[in-house]
């Protein structure tokens, strides 16, 4: 696995040399620092830690402090570890959105919109009840029923309901990668990424 | 979004567009491809409407085709527009001109607007 972490910057659309418009979502990943590796010998699993976008200094508990300058590097707003990460690399290393090139399929991770609280038809794709006429009032967007009678005279664990809607980690899988600017720390992956502009992307493949 | 704009810039800046508004008469010359050739083909119309701003913004050009209307919606920014022309400025009252759907013959003219 190869990845870096990035922020949504928002969306536009590229023409392609045929013509056709292809919209995407605009990220600016890295410049990633590795702060820690994890090894098989001394961590029981393998993996590599990166941390992304200054932090100021005051705003930092002496612990990640110690953390940081152990690898050499600023203290970082966003720190996420990648298992198994496939390049070779060591604390201290700049990790640059060139690890990616165009044409390649990844994998983009994000924290999706909170909606808050919200009922089962926009919460789960639920119909509605019925019709909006015909003697019919105040159930257009309601759940319908909930389960049987008196057997089992309770209601399904995991039956969907309303409530607290996005927020969630949501995994976008095979998105491809129109364009890469290295110099500029920019990528362009194709369709839309869970988050709202300024949110915290992972991009893996 | 001011990154994204930067980002964008250079193109918009390549391509020269004519200043044009809803109401206003123009060409466009897009570009086909069929198989390996490429001609220019002329669409001439009313501007009914022109939606969102920078490189993503497109224009809607309303003709009428003997006595079927046909609109065509343009990507300002897109290479396949070889050129845009301005023929004749129109005097409307508003930026979306949706009312000449409904209108026939005599009563969709635009008037036109002398600067």
């Amino acid at each position: 696995m190869k990845g870096i972490i990035g922020k949504k910057l928002g969306m536009t659309s590229i023409f392609k040399e045929d013509g056709s418009n292809v919209v995407c979502t605009v990220v600016h990943a890295g410049p990633c620092v590795v702060t820690q590796v994890k090894t098989q010998d001394t961590d029981g699993y393998s993996a590599v830690q990166l941390g992304f976008d200054d932090k100021k200094e005051k705003n930092v508990s002496k612990a990640m402090l110690g953390h940081f300058s152990k690898a050499g590097t600023t203290p970082k707003r966003k720190v996420v570890e990648f298992r198994d990460f496939d390049l070779d690399v060591n604390p201290g290393d700049t990790i640059t959105a060139d690890i990616f090139e165009e044409g390649q399929y990844v994998d983009v991770i994000g924290t999706s919109k909170g909606k808050g609280f919200q009922g089962v038809v926009k919460r789960h794709g639920f119909g509605g009840v019925g019709m909006k006429t015909h003697g019919q009032h105040n159930r257009l967007r309601a759940p319908g029923s909930i389960g049987m009678s008196s057997t089992p005279s309770r209601v399904m664990k995991g039956m969907r309901m309303a409530g607290r809607t996005g927020g969630d980690r949501v995994k976008m899988l095979d998105l491809r990668i129109i364009k890469v600017l290295p110099e500029k720390n920019i990528i362009y992956v194709s369709g839309a990424i869970p988050g709202h502009k300024g949110g915290y992307v992972l991009i893996v493949d | 979004m001011d990154i994204i704009k930067e980002l964008n810039q250079e193109i918009m800046e390549s391509r020269e567009i004519p200043a044009f508004r809803a109401g206003d008469n123009i060409t466009v010359y897009y570009k086909i491809t069929e198989g390996e050739k490429t001609r220019i083909q002329a669409f001439k119309g009313n501007v009914i409407q022109r939606k969102s701003t920078g490189f993503t913004s497109t224009v809607t050009v309303r003709k009428m085709s003997g006595s079927v209307g046909v609109e065509r919606i343009f990507p300002l920014y897109s290479p396949n527009i070889d050129k845009i022309e301005v023929n004749r400025r129109g005097k409307v009252r508003r930026a979306r001109l949706f009312y000449l759907r409904d209108l026939k013959g005599k009563s969709a003219r635009i008037k036109e607007r002398r600067i």
